[in-house]
């Protein structure tokens, strides 16, 4: 219940704020946005299977989105950003998949 | 695998070793109907693990974080319980929960802010590189005209409040003035780069429209001063249809016809020659005209327009 309040106070807020958003973080907000997918899917699919651990969760979720973000900031800076964010995007998505498909499997059994 | 539908569904599966410890008291029980349940523990866990008294059950909650993955896998086969599980999560507050919360309302909020900022630059972002090139070759064009503009006029007002020559510089101001309106108006002779388009009609099919649309696609590519032949075509010129042939002004002409157009001559020749422009139209099979397009460094337009008095407006 909390959770979902969460969810619509965040949505909520994004609409009423209007923020700018800093240059600096402009090009790294949507893969750090995939990573943070890619947390929320595999907290979903530890708690279906009874593993969920809110301590790890936390841990988990902001490495993955700062190692997201590093990745393409050091791309960007090398020259290679464009593709390495392509691979991050891919990896990150592959993982969705699996752990969607893992919390398929725990709701329904199909 | 199909599970035999139990009457007393308690909550199981959240924590096989529960199960197991179950099977162990069954085990240790006298024998009876259940102890063949208990020996079919694979297909048949919801019976067995249906006499698990209710000390249990508590103990069942305590697990729930840390059941090894071996029994997560015989948890999966048991019907329904996590829905419920997930219903009673979802009721009763806890400190997953507000951590969830945090995390999603920053996703939410990044998320939402991230849609509309790419929204707000959507315009951009969509168009190819030659488009956004030949925009900003526009975009500089235009940038330097205004700034040549406002040097010149910068430079009119510091020589009208020096005062020094004031009355010579309105002259010339107004003298300029009126002799861009006398072109503009056809009643001051012009000369300059552009074009001559010659319109010859073999089978006389060369419309007043056609030859309306040429002096518009004229006008539209820059014309400073149009001769028709050799009537000054201006703002309040008509065309029309007469008796044996067309008509501009008044004036009857003939084939060919001969549009003299000062302005740039690349500019004109391209506004003539453009697909499904001037050319096209009268060149096409229904027409049948056949047009040549000369450029000149110098042109001369001599025809004059004479001005009527305007009746009703007056100067406001």
């Amino acid at each position: 219940m909390i959770a979902i309040f969460g969810l619509l106070l965040g949505i909520v807020l994004g609409l009423v704020l209007e923020p700018t958003l800093p240059a600096m973080l402009q090009p790294y907000l949507p893969i750090m946005l995939v990573a943070a997918m890619d947390a929320i899917f595999g907290a979903a699919r530890a708690y279906l299977e009874g593993t969920f651990v809110d301590k790890v969760f936390v841990v988990s979720f902001l490495s993955n989105v700062l190692i997201a973000a590093l990745i393409v900031f050091i791309g960007d800076r090398i020259g290679v950003g464009a593709q390495l964010s392509t691979g991050v995007v891919v990896v990150l998505g592959i993982r969705i998949f699996n752990n969607a498909a893992a919390i398929r499997r725990a709701l329904l059994r199909a | 695998m199909p599970e035999p539908e139990t009457p007393r569904r308690p909550r199981l599966g959240r924590s096989g070793r529960l199960v197991g410890a179950a099977r162990r008291r069954q085990a240790r029980r006298p024998s009876g109907v259940e102890d063949e349940q208990a020996l079919d523990s694979t297909t048949n866990e919801a019976p067995a693990a249906a006499v698990v008294s209710s000390d249990e059950h508590a103990l069942l909650t305590d697990e729930v974080s840390s059941a090894p993955s071996r029994d997560v896998r015989q948890a999966q086969h048991r019907p329904l319980p996590t829905w419920r599980r997930m219903l009673r999560d979802l009721v009763r507050p806890s400190r997953a929960q507000a951590v969830m919360a945090l995390i999603l309302c920053l996703c939410a909020m990044a998320t939402v802010w991230q849609v509309r900022a790419r929204a707000s630059d959507q315009a951009y972002s969509q168009m190819r590189r030659p488009e956004l090139v030949a925009m900003l070759e526009q975009l500089n064009t235009n940038s330097g005209q205004l700034r040549d503009e406002i040097r010149r006029l910068e430079t009119t007002k510091r020589e009208l409040q020096t005062g020094a020559n004031t009355t010579r510089v309105a002259q010339e101001q107004a003298r300029k003035r009126v002799q861009e309106l006398q072109i503009l108006a056809g009643t001051a002779p012009a000369q300059g780069p552009g074009v001559t388009i010659t319109i010859a009609d073999p089978q006389g099919k060369v419309s007043p429209e056609l030859l309306l649309d040429a002096i518009e696609e004229m006008r539209d590519a820059g014309a400073e001063a149009i001769d028709l032949n050799g009537v000054r075509v201006v703002a309040s010129s008509w065309l029309g249809r007469g008796t044996d042939g067309i008509v501009v002004d008044g004036v009857p002409i003939e084939a060919p016809y001969v549009l003299v157009v000062i302005g740039d001559p690349q500019t004109l020749e391209e506004g003539a020659r453009f697909r499904g422009g001037l050319v096209s139209q009268a060149q096409a099979p229904q027409v049948g005209a056949q047009v040549t397009i000369r450029q000149s460094d110098e042109l001369t337009i001599t025809s004059l327009h004479t001005p009527k008095a305007p009746q009703f407006a007056r100067p406001a």
